[in-house]
């Protein structure tokens, strides 16, 4: 399971960019960025260098941050790549909670899952899956 | 020693007290009339004879007293004893504006011990209780009341007034007091410090709290009763009519006992002034019954309150009336349903996944008013999952829609971005085009 930084904001003007504001004069390097987004809150789901830090200043600036453990795996960038990999962890009976996906050059792509049940990650990796490690994707607390 | 203070009047058969009631506001009116100019002409306005009051229910036809009126009579224009019968006068603080001023005769503050000591009674106390009064002493009735009512009772008072809290403690321990008379915050306040001294409730003698003068949740009275050890009597009373000791609560915890031998207080609709059906909420409307140095007729107090229906447990037949859930002041009419902020903090209260604290924004949207509540979700909410935060929305949205009968949009907020309480924290945003107001 690799740590993301997760940060509730309002859907207001300013406010992301005071987020990302607070963690650069932090010196924290972030390098994925998702949102889930509302009408009049957004959830801002975030890979950055030391995930626990980060969490703390963005409390102490006053925001709503935590670290949340997901599950990051690396697929091959083809078609089919993510839907081998969901129809493996229907068929553990998991749910996902949200997902989303990044490429990190041209040959794969990394999906990261919020799966409730802890088990997925062993069973992924008995199942052949390239389940990726903390350290690969940003700089460890 | 007996249970009750005046066993005769407060156990007294209803019927009985309503005969006592009916002799006593023929002769209240008359005493007005006679001797306050503004009633003279208000009753002569409105074509009323106080001469002839035939039952209870001819109160009715009189008018109101009002706050303002008070003001106006500034300081003792609404005496109706000569100077040299007052004995005392206490006044609000005028923080509001002009003060008003209540004053006293021998007997009004022999009656105003009376009806505090019933209290006391009802906490089991009596001439063995040791009686600390931390309310302000001063032109503020809550010192001076709770003063005179443990007096009344034979208890030995121990008059401390507010502040030098450590102080308060000390004695309390040293002195084996049994009743506190304070606000429900400084209680809170007082239990803390005893924590935050290394001391044990187990080492004092305290067994009742007698507490009002500010608004107190159903959860922080349990707190201080769990925290304190103690049985809590919720007090009633405003300076205008008397001071503390017009309704207070006995054992059995559900309503206070309103000194009907000598207020009678009807609840009225606050929009339409008509009386309510009995057992739903309204303004609180009293009327001196014996009073002698400034007597009112049908007083407005702008408290917010009910008749608890039945009879009650303890033996005591004179009414009760509910805790005051607010103001009519504080009160919104929002699409024509009247809504009292109290309500919602109720029910943020019960939410432990939100702070506590909130705001409502009302605004305009085509021709309705439109209702948002503003809260933050508490350091531990799990918000990673927005269906987490959904569920909580809906959860809160339908707690507040059984609770107010109106819909109410819940937007989350982040923290420390809504206004903290020091005293008066701004928990309204009126942004309505057309404000309905009472």
């Amino acid at each position: 399971m690799i740590e993301q930084l997760t940060v509730l904001i309002q859907n207001e003007k300013g406010r992301l960019s005071g987020l990302c504001r607070t963690l650069a004069d932090a010196d924290i390097n972030m390098h994925d960025l998702f949102i889930a987004d509302t009408s009049d809150f957004g959830v801002v789901r975030v890979f950055c260098d030391t995930p626990q830090a980060a969490a703390k200043k963005l409390d102490e600036a006053g925001y709503r941050a935590s670290v949340t453990k997901v599950l990051a795996v690396r697929v091959p960038n083809e078609p089919g790549g993510l839907a081998h990999l969901l129809e493996s962890i229907e068929e553990m009976g998991a749910n996902i909670e949200y997902g989303y996906c990044f490429s990190r050059g041209e040959a794969t792509a990394i999906d990261v899952l919020k799966v409730v049940d802890p088990t997925v990650e062993g069973k992924l990796v008995q199942a052949g899956f390239d389940v990726v490690a903390a350290e690969e994707v940003y700089k460890l607390d | 020693m007996s249970k009750y203070y005046q066993e005769e009047i407060e156990c007294m058969e209803h019927s009985k007290l309503e005969e006592l009631q009916l002799e006593r506001l023929r002769d209240v009116v008359v005493r007005c009339y006679e001797n306050i100019p503004l009633y003279k002409q208000r009753f002569d306005e409105a074509g009323l004879d106080p001469y002839h009051i035939e039952a209870l229910e001819d109160i009715r036809k009189f008018p109101f007293t009002v706050k303002q009126d008070m003001r106006d009579a500034y300081p003792f224009g609404l005496f109706a004893v000569p100077r040299s019968e007052c004995v005392r006068v206490h006044a609000s603080s005028g923080t509001t504006g002009q003060a008003t001023v209540v004053g006293y005769t021998k007997n009004d503050l022999g009656v105003w011990g009376d009806c505090f000591a019933r209290g006391i009674y009802m906490l089991g106390g009596g001439e063995d209780s040791v009686v600390q009064v931390a309310y302000g002493y001063g032109l503020f009735t809550g010192g001076l009341g709770a003063h005179a009512g443990a007096e009344a009772a034979g208890a030995m008072v121990v008059p401390m007034s507010t502040g030098n809290t450590k102080r308060q403690i000390q004695i309390m321990k040293d002195f084996g007091v049994t009743i506190l008379c304070c606000t429900p915050s400084y209680a809170l306040l007082i239990a803390d410090t005893i924590v935050e001294m290394g001391l044990d409730m187990n080492d004092f003698k305290l067994n009742g709290v007698i507490l009002g003068a500010e608004p107190c949740s159903e959860a922080m009275r349990e707190e201080i009763r769990q925290k304190l050890h103690v049985q809590y009597c919720d007090v009633y009373g405003l300076s205008e009519i008397m001071g503390p000791g017009v309704a207070m609560e006995c054992e059995a915890a559900n309503g206070l006992h309103l000194c009907e031998d000598q207020f009678l207080a009807e609840i009225v609709n606050p929009d339409t002034l008509e009386p309510v059906p009995d057992g739903e909420y309204g303004e609180l409307v009293i009327t001196t019954l014996t009073r002698e140095c400034t007597p009112l007729i049908r007083y407005r107090t702008r408290d917010l309150t009910r008749f608890v229906p039945g009879e009650c447990s303890c033996g005591r037949t004179h009414k009760k009336i509910d805790r005051i859930i607010g103001r009519t002041d504080d009160m919104l009419i929002i699409r024509g349903v009247n809504v009292f902020p109290s309500q919602i903090e109720q029910v943020v209260a019960s939410f432990d996944e939100i702070t506590p604290h909130y705001q409502i924004v009302l605004s305009t949207k085509g021709t309705l008013d439109q209702i948002e509540l503003r809260v933050e979700t508490a350091p531990d909410f799990p918000f990673d999952e927005v269906r987490a935060l959904e569920d909580l929305q809906k959860r809160l949205a339908a707690a507040l829609k059984s609770n107010l009968q109106i819909a109410v949009k819940i937007k989350f907020c982040e923290p420390k971005s809504i206004e903290r309480s020091e005293g008066k924290a701004k928990r309204i945003i009126d942004l309505r085009e057309v404000k309905q107001q009472n």
